[in-house]
């Protein structure tokens, strides 16, 4: 499966047409964001990118649990650094947002502190899991604090910068995505091209390591056994 | 002297309350030598040693809350308003912050690293709870109420439940070694 091409050539596409019918398609004109509202595409796909990579990585270190297959392990790990790499793009881009919408790349925004906070959170797994040199305890203890980790993610992104006042859309109680920040225009380009297109993006680099982790091992595996 | 204000007061406690639960959690836990941890996995389940270390660890946390508290009136002045649900606060704080470190620490002890690497585990781990009690002890340190704390607490009091259901299930898979 992670070595057939049709889905890599379906991601390609989808991702061509979210950035042509991103940039070219119409969007509806609302004050303050007018054409920024196009960073929706990037920005928040790449969230839902990340969210789905971690629940991915999630299932993995569950599985390494109940299994102890060292190869759920990688494949937890790798989920894990590829879901670092788009919460990294979410924060930029979102900056880049904040810079012309909000006045400055960074205003502590509650929304903006819990994405980095979480964002730590995961770069303390990667600390973690180097801490330790015995690969079966890593994998266990990695595991452990992954599953602890994710279950952190729903206070700190989603819940709390919910519940305070913030510039961000999602503070006071509203929905983050709800119906009057995107018209059918747009979820046109939205949900059929730019979320899967970033989601297939991200496993696709993510299998990409997967695989050269795997052949880097049976390299050494197999060096070994020849001796 | 001069005695720091209203929020100064607040945000030097909470600094304070992180690291007395570090230091206290940290030695409760990595001090246990290797003997008696080999002690313990004979007598008693994964479970009960990790509910066990828990709640004691909430109960020394009480205490030192307790303590500090009294230390911090006693050199920095008293800026409350309502001084009781502040003591009530500081100790929801003081319980919540050692659960998570408790946690913590046996990843850590299980890794064999010192309480550096808890520390460094930790701190991310903790804002989310932080930024929680500095909103809550507002009710302390405002006359006015302000609506939406008892949401907040409620939260704090969530984040409490999960953190122990999850150090619950996934403290015996950190047992085995």
């Amino acid at each position: 499966m992670i070595r057939q091409s049709w889905w890599k050539i379906v991601c390609v596409v989808l991702l061509v047409y979210t950035f042509i019918a991103g940039f070219l398609g119409a969007v509806p004109a609302k004050p303050i964001l007018n054409e920024t509202i196009r960073n929706l595409y990037f920005h928040v796909a790449m969230w839902f990118s990340m969210m789905i990579l971690f629940i991915i990585s999630l299932v993995y270190s569950i599985k390494y649990l109940r299994t102890n297959n060292h190869v759920f392990d990688i494949y937890a790990l790798e989920y894990a650094k590829g879901g670092i790499v788009f919460g990294t793009l979410g924060v930029l881009t979102g900056s880049i947002w904040a810079r012309w919408t909000w006045g400055a790349f960074w205003s502590s925004d509650p929304k903006q502190l819990g994405a980095v906070i979480a964002l730590l959170i995961y770069f303390a797994y990667l600390v973690l899991r180097n801490s330790m040199t015995d690969m079966d305890k890593r994998a266990r203890i990695g595991a452990v604090y992954n599953i602890f980790a994710f279950a952190m993610l729903f206070p700190t992104i989603w819940i709390i910068p919910r519940m305070v006042e913030s510039l961000h859309p999602g503070g006071m109680g509203n929905p983050a995505l709800d119906t009057h920040d995107i018209d059918s225009r747009m979820r046109v380009v939205f949900w059929p091209g730019a979320v899967p297109g970033w989601t297939l993006l991200g496993v696709w680099i993510t299998t990409l390591r997967i695989r050269l982790s795997l052949l880097a091992e049976s390299e050494r595996g197999g060096s070994r056994a020849a001796r | 002297m001069g005695e720091p204000e209203g929020t100064v007061w607040k945000g030097l406690f909470w600094m304070m309350q992180l690291f007395i639960c570090v230091n206290a959690v940290a030695k409760s836990f990595l001090q246990e030598g290797k003997g008696r941890l080999l002690y313990f996995y004979t007598i008693a389940g994964p479970r009960d040693f990790i509910l066990s270390k828990l709640m004691f660890n909430a109960l020394l946390m009480l205490l030192m809350s307790l303590v500090s508290m009294g230390l911090f009136v006693l050199m920095l002045g008293d800026p409350m308003p309502n001084p009781f649900s502040f003591v009530l606060i500081s100790c929801l704080g003081g319980v919540s912050l050692s659960l998570v470190f408790t946690f913590l620490a046996a990843i850590a002890a299980r890794a064999q690293q010192s309480a550096a690497l808890m520390a460094i585990l930790g701190f991310p781990l903790v804002i989310p709870q932080l930024l929680l009690l500095s909103k809550i002890s507002n009710i302390a340190f405002e006359e006015v109420i302000q609506g939406g704390l008892a949401g907040m607490i409620l939260l704090l009091s969530g984040l409490d439940v999960m953190i122990v259901a999850l150090a619950l299930i996934l403290f015996p898979f950190l047992w085995k070694d």
